[in-house]
């Protein structure tokens, strides 16, 4: 074999999503060499995806609107099983890293005294959602992307090299986390375009992989979805926290089925769309939890005004968090009440005249127009529910991203969990991956100051090696594509939206022995630019990431956010006071309880105490307020 | 050898791949324009049959020479009656460089141009056959740049052959209040031309789009509203604007040597 | 095989730098579906090692650009039924780019002409939060914000797809809008991007053919609304002497 390619770096950062590109911003900002490594080309990232806004309590439109009601909102929409510091930190520093945003070029919409424009979104108290249009991730992105090129031009003129201090090494996968002494010391993996592989050395490494999808059937992700991250931290010692959390969008397109599970933006409903079965009617306003009946509106008359009044009006249930929003058209559709195509009607060209559609949905009508040669501002579109985020990732320091159990290693963005708690907000996560991509980029540059170089040992390089040619040397083996279709599908039907122990126990089962046959799959053809290739390694990451997902909902015994099992259909306070600890034993996944750390008094006080009382033990209450 | 055969790209011998007509467009714009310029030349060089009280033929207008029948010049005759070779140049000859100069240099007729006669490229994805390519960076075609020029002379124009529209309200002892086909035509055709330098990318840039801040500039951003949604139909103005000033011309040339008589209305 | 599935004729690109052609391949192709969704099918099925980039399936990344008969198109735009019945389809890499393998091309010739352009230059005197702008004023930019990369603008421009050489000198439609999106950004405040575009970027070179806005998966308005506009704020800083005149008497560029 030819002499291995090798890299130095402070930081690789494993992931060009805006999680990943903020992270590489805040590291070469504190002067540190920044590898940022993506598994396509740059800019493409899953980012570009994200439609209705980033999340960021700025009070544009209502000046009623702070931090503290960001925080109440986040808690709420995840049930309360949030980790309390990293929705704290998230709220507060949301603006600012918004503002930042428009220094560097991005150009939100405006209101009318010309400061950035804020949308309603589902969950989301007062207009929050900073936007451009319906492709607010693409304009992150870009701008991101567009950041690091003026890095690159700054560090040409100062050093005489655009690449001195960030270097972009696009179409790389990763494979392995190298760890000397317990500690981090690098990275590697392969290009995707010659199959030649490559060692990156570095004391720090941020993972910024995004999300999980591509193990179920039906979802919003892209083929990289495939919990590369995940995965990677879980095999360095990591832990994953949650994982049972997986969200399903209420409103995913249904038809035609090539883009089955493409995401139909919230912003439909928040711009007046409404839900309706096969029998015309407007179903949501019978499943409206009892946590939220005094937040929502019970009668369309009502619902209708608050698209005008939003003070003197409570909102329509389209609006209510997506994990109910899921279920509910889970529930109708079970019941016989769907759409031809197996969803529901989600109408918004009877409620806006056609012009307005197009200027404040244009993605929207152009997917439906181009993909399903449907007009959005005459017929009404077909939805159904599919998986579209992860709440769980890995458990991380909330100050500083860095990865609990792995001295050197940071998380941000979807590959890490704990922020979002059981369901996470439209528009947070946006503001998730600005917010602690940033922390973890900081973070990864006090880390380096205080421990500086860990140089990989060569048994380290030759068994990452080994690890990655596997699926070139094995013999007879099957198809990967054949497997991971069998995968998606048992994810679909066994862990999907609505769970019960039996199918997990069959989940479990099912995985086990999926997992036994991609040992032995085989690539074939050369190793250049082969995708049969690139999929057996994957394979292995999204069978580790199902295994943690069936095991945690299994042990999880209750329905909240992102998890609702049909034999406890409940949520239990309880169950609230544990989060579900992910680890890899080297054969299998051991899925622990952990405590979750317990709100502190000034942020508990931010809440009624009869709005505790539905999500807190009366111990617990008892313990904060003292007895109160 | 270079472009789409160059040694890194892909090996395909084929200089495009498409399957649909793509030739059909570049050479309905060759015939469409080969025509008028044959036409056009020689009405040019006729020197006759473009005046008959009160029309004028557009390619006439304003007449500048003291050979012009009395009532085609207004704005006089400064020019003498000047021949080569005993040959009497055509008081044609004087005024047809501007709007022939507005069109070369209008952003939409250099697209039809330059794919049609030029095959810079004949259509999108098919290779083109020149060796090199400089564009519009060098002389002659550097002078593009000037398109703003032609602009500001082609609206002249365009008022003198509004006022030959309104002049036409007249009957051929020059009593206004008559209403001809000829009047129609010579209306129509300026509000063509009208519709077809409003819409111009000049005009757009000139009107508002050099601003960088709209909101400071509330009226001009209104009009650049306007002439943005006539921009978009710029090609279809250029060409009917075109077609309008020769069927002007074959109209006023069938009056003026008494093929037709002009139809009154009233 | 049921109902809505049948079979189609596809001529796929199948190659690298040193040599390559096109090889038949028939496979089935279900009703709705995309150009995209049958090269999978022909992946998973028949070869497993073709090379094929893409990313989010519904024309957002603009990664899966390749030329379908022969025009340039993102494959997950491009509708099966769009084709007539038993036509045979032919998909190639990008023939502008060097190719790498298959359907996959070296696109890297955008990302250096990206770092050429010098970035946003926002005022020093506004801190973060402080920026006031008007919706009408960065609508214009926002327009080519839209743009996702596809480089099918770059893949069609004739200026390079048939010039090699030219590659050097000419940054291509893609940058032109990144170019007109700084020049007509309400707070941008470096002032020579008209003069560079002209000089340095290659906005000469352009002679207005449109086939960047034919291709736009965007409907980017690339012609009429970024290079023809910068085009004539070229003209009122290099070749028109009367703005010109004016602009050394006021000592600005243009006006706000």
């Amino acid at each position: 074999m030819s002499e291995l390619e090798r890299h130095s770096y402070d930081v690789v950062v494993i992931g060009a999503g805006g999680a990943g590109l903020r992270a590489a911003v805040e590291a070469r900002e504190a002067g540190l060499r920044v590898a940022i490594i993506c598994k396509s080309l740059f800019g493409k990232a899953h980012t570009v995806m994200a439609e209705g806004g980033v999340a960021a309590s700025m009070g544009n439109v209502n000046s009623s609107d702070n931090w503290q009601v960001h925080f109440r909102d986040t808690m709420r929409g995840g049930k309360f099983l949030n980790h309390w510091r990293m929705a704290e930190l998230h709220a507060k520093e949301a603006p600012d890293r918004v503002w930042e945003l428009e220094t560097w070029g991005a150009l939100f919409d405006r209101t009318k005294e010309g400061k950035i424009s804020q949308r309603n979104f589902g969950g989301h108290e007062y207009p929050r959602l900073a936007h451009v249009g319906d492709r607010t991730g693409l304009e992150l992105i870009r701008t991101m992307q567009q950041k690091i090129v003026a890095l690159q031009q700054e560090d040409a003129r100062n050093h005489g090299d655009a690449e001195s201090h960030i270097k972009v090494f696009a179409e790389l996968t990763i494979t392995e986390i190298l760890k000397e002494g317990g500690k981090v010391s690098g990275a590697y993996g392969y290009w995707r375009e010659t199959g030649n592989e490559v060692l990156f050395e570095a004391p720090a490494v941020v993972l910024a992989t995004g999300g999980i999808g591509k193990t179920f059937k039906v979802t919003s992700n892209s083929w990289e979805g495939t919990g590369d991250g995940h995965a990677l931290a879980l095999k360095a010692g990591g832990h994953l926290v949650d994982m049972e959390f997986v969200q399903f969008h209420p409103t995913g397109m249904v038809w035609p089925p090539s883009v089955r599970g493409l995401l139909v933006t919230e912003s439909v409903r928040g711009d007046g769309g409404v839900l309706t079965n096969s029998e015309g009617k407007r179903f949501m306003f019978d499943y409206i939890p009892e946590v939220f009946k005094d937040k929502y509106a019970d009668n369309e008359a009502e619902a209708d005004r608050w698209y005008g009044d939003q003070t003197n009006n409570r909102r329509p249930p389209e609006l209510l968090p997506r994990d109910e929003v899921a279920r509910a058209i889970n529930s109708e559709v079970k019941a016989g009440r769907g759409s031809p195509h197996g969803g529901v009607f989600l109408d918004v060209s009877k409620r806006l005249p056609a012009d307005v559609i197009k200027k404040k949905l244009p993605s929207m009508w152009h997917q439906f127009k181009e993909l399903a040669d449907v007009d959005i501002t005459e017929t009404a579109m077909e939805v159904g529910p599919t998986c579209h985020y992860v709440m769980g990732g890995i458990e991380v320091e909330p100050d500083t991203a860095a990865a609990v159990g792995v001295p050197g290693l940071f998380a941000a963005g979807e590959v890490a969990g704990g922020m979002h708690g059981s369901n996470r907000l439209g528009g947070n996560s946006l503001s998730d991956l600005l917010v602690f991509g940033r922390r973890a980029g900081a973070g990864a540059a006090a880390y380096i100051k205080a421990s500086g170089k860990n140089p990989v040992s060569e048994a380290s390089v030759r068994g990452a090696s080994e690890r990655l040619n596997a699926p070139f040397t094995r013999v007879g083996g099957e198809n990967p594509y054949t497997i991971h279709q069998e995968l998606q599908q048992t994810s679909n039907d066994l862990v999907g939206i609505i769970r019960t122990g039996k199918e997990l126990e069959e989940a479990i089962v099912k995985l086990a022995q999926l997992r036994s046959r991609v040992s032995t799959a085989k690539a074939e053809g050369g190793r250049a630019f082969n995708p049969g290739f690139h999929l057996a390694i994957d394979l292995d990451n999204m069978l580790l990431v199902s295994e943690c997902i069936a095991r945690s909902a299994l042990q999880r015994e209750e329905s909240r956010g992102g998890h609702t099992r049909d034999d406890f259909p409940a949520m239990n306070p309880e169950w609230r006071q544990v989060n579900s600890i992910s680890a890899w034993n080297g054969k299998s996944v051991d899925v622990i309880q952990q405590k979750l750390p317990s709100l502190p008094k000034e942020l508990f006080d931010l809440f009624e105490l009869d709005e505790l009382k539905k999500y807190l033990t009366p111990a617990e209450i008892t313990s904060v307020k003292g007895g109160a | 050898m270079a472009g789409v055969f160059a040694p890194t790209r892909a090996k395909i011998a084929e200089r495009t791949l498409r399957t649909d007509k793509w030739w059909l467009q570049p050479l309905i714009t060759v015939v469409v324009l080969v025509s008028f310029i044959i036409y056009a030349t020689i009405r040019a060089f006729e020197g006759k049959n473009y005046f008959a009280e009160p029309l004028i033929s557009p390619f006439y207008s304003p007449c500048l020479t003291n050979g012009c029948p009395d009532g085609a010049s207004l704005l006089g005759q400064p020019f003498g009656t000047i021949a080569i070779f005993g040959m009497v140049i055509s008081p044609a000859l004087f005024i047809l460089i501007f709007p022939l100069g507005f069109r070369m240099t209008c952003y939409y007729y250099r697209k039809a141009y330059y794919r049609s006669f030029w095959q810079s490229p004949p259509a999108c994805a098919v290779a083109e056959p020149h060796k090199t390519y400089t564009g519009e960076t060098r002389a002659p075609l550097i002078l593009q740049n000037g398109h703003r020029w032609f602009f500001f002379a082609g609206l002249i124009f365009n008022v003198l052959l509004t006022i030959d529209a309104v002049l036409a309200f007249r009957n051929a002892d020059g009593q206004w209040g008559h209403l001809s086909v000829g009047t129609l035509v010579l209306l129509t055709n300026a509000t063509l031309l009208w519709l077809y330098s409003a819409s111009c990318h000049t005009c757009r840039h000139t009107i508002g789009g050099r601003l960088r801040n709209f909101s400071k500039h509330p009226v001009r951003y209104k009009l650049w509203g306007w002439v943005s949604v006539l921009n978009h139909r710029h090609p279809t103005f250029a060409w009917i604007s075109l077609f309008g000033v020769a069927l002007s011309d074959v109209y006023v040339r069938a009056v003026a040597s008494g093929s037709i008589t002009n139809f009154y209305f009233f | 095989m049921s109902a809505a599935e049948k079979m189609v004729k596809l001529r796929i690109w199948r190659g690298d730098a040193k040599d390559g052609a096109l090889q038949d391949v028939e496979v089935e192709a279900n009703e709705g579906e995309v150009v995209l969704d049958v090269i999978h099918r022909v992946q998973a099925t028949q070869m497993s090692d073709l090379a094929v980039r893409w990313n989010c399936k519904a024309g957002k990344c603009g990664s899966c650009s390749m030329e379908i008969n022969g025009k340039p198109r993102l494959a997950c735009m491009t509708r099966m039924n769009m084709f007539e019945e038993g036509e045979t389809i032919t998909v190639t890499p990008l023939r502008a780019f060097p190719v790498i393998r298959d359907l996959v091309t070296d696109v890297s010739f955008n990302y250096k002409k990206a770092m050429e352009i010098p970035a946003f230059a926002g005022p020093t005197d506004l801190k973060p939060g402080e920026y006031r702008m008007q919706q009408v004023d960065v609508e214009r930019s926002q327009e080519f914000r839209k743009c996702i990369e596809c480089f099918l603008c770059q893949d069609t421009c004739h200026v390079i797809r048939d010039h090699e050489e030219n590659k050097k000198s000419f940054a291509g439609p893609r940058f032109f809008i990144r170019i007109a999106e700084l020049d007509m950004h309400p707070l941008d405040t470096l002032r020579n991007r008209k003069k560079t575009a002209q000089e340095e970027h290659g906005l000469g070179m352009c002679n207005i053919t449109k086939c960047c806005t034919e291709v736009c998966p965007e409907h980017i308005r690339i012609t009429d609304n970024a290079i023809i506009p910068m085009k004539e704020r070229v003209v009122d800083e290099k070749y028109d002497p009367i703005r010109w005149l004016g602009s050394k008497i006021r000592k600005r560029e243009g006006i706000n």
